[in-house]
């Protein structure tokens, strides 16, 4: 099978990827900042009607009890989901080779998959003051109450659109459009200097 | 300015983009009836109050929407998906 792999994903933040502690980290480092690599990211959309089955076949496909409702979603480590629009779905494993799983199972009549993996970069932020730094580039509540764990919110930041999803209680995961990571990942480090962050 | 969208909640106005008067009645495709398109492109009844209007939310889920806006005040009076096809009720 070798001849069908694909050549290896270099980072779009490779250039401006710099392991260790940054900025004013003498008194601790409060936010953790990574990139993830997922194998895929998927984008799936059911025809209206045909949101409750298209639930189901992610359940069935992932293993991910996803929740229905605006913006809820589920994450276990290695894969992750969360609705992102209505009837819109954003699908992520850790493993490539997602797309071929529901190649088969989202049939014409139900809905729609679309192969983001190399177009999407998705950045982790962690740590105590994650969601301090979070609120200076989106205009969204990030409190655990209004934001909780394991949903999804789509929203931008100067333009650079953003899906978003709370990973853990101090965590988000961010998905930007791949060219404009960079940009967004040297936006997102001057953020953090003031609170201290570590780049892993 | 904030409008809350059916999907993602309360949001700045910033993520949305104005669509449009929403009381339009767009003619059939095929119609020949001059009068009804010259309605359609031209006519607004540029209420001073309550106005229907289409926005879309294109910073966040880009759903389309029904809002109906007061010109004056700028409030919100209510938001829901533009799919359904109904007209939101205004006074105007
Ligand atoms: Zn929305």
């Amino acid at each position: 099978m070798a001849e069908h792999e694909l050549p290896e994903r270099q980072s779009p933040l490779e250039p401006e990827y710099h392991p260790g502690s940054h900025g004013n980290f003498e008194h601790g480092v409060d936010v953790i900042l990574s990139e993830t690599r997922p194998g895929s990211i998927l984008q799936l959309a059911a025809w209206p009607g045909e949101e409750k089955q298209l639930i189901e076949i992610i359940g069935k496909v992932t293993g991910l009890a996803l929740p229905d409702g605006a913006g809820g979603g589920v994450s276990n480590g290695a894969r992750a989901a969360f609705g992102f629009a209505p009837g819109k779905f954003t699908v992520v494993d850790e493993a490539e080779g997602l797309a071929a799983a529901f190649a088969g199972a989202i049939t014409p009549t139900i809905g729609t998959l679309t192969d983001l993996s190399h177009g999407r970069t998705a950045i982790r932020i962690a740590g105590p003051k994650a969601e301090w730094v979070m609120a200076k580039f989106f205009a969204i509540d990030f409190a655990l109450p209004a934001f909780p764990l394991g949903a999804g919110r789509s929203t931008n930041h100067h333009d650079i659109f953003a899906q978003i999803q709370r990973s853990g209680p101090d965590q988000f995961d961010i998905y930007v459009f791949r060219s404009f990571a960079r940009s967004f990942w040297k936006a997102l480090c001057h953020a953090s200097e003031e609170v201290g962050y570590e780049v892993q | 300015m904030l409008i809350t969208c059916p999907y993602c909640g309360p949001r700045d106005v910033i993520e949305f983009t104005y669509q449009g008067d929403g009381n339009r009645e767009r003619p059939q495709p095929a119609s020949q009836d001059l009068d009804a398109w010259n309605a359609y492109v031209y006519d607004r009844l540029n209420p001073a109050g309550d106005h229907n209007e289409i926005w879309q939310h294109s910073g966040g889920c880009r759903a389309h929407l029904r809002v109906v806006r007061n010109t004056i005040s700028h409030e919100i009076l209510s938001t829901a998906f533009a799919r359904g096809g109904h007209k939101t009720e205004s006074r105007s």
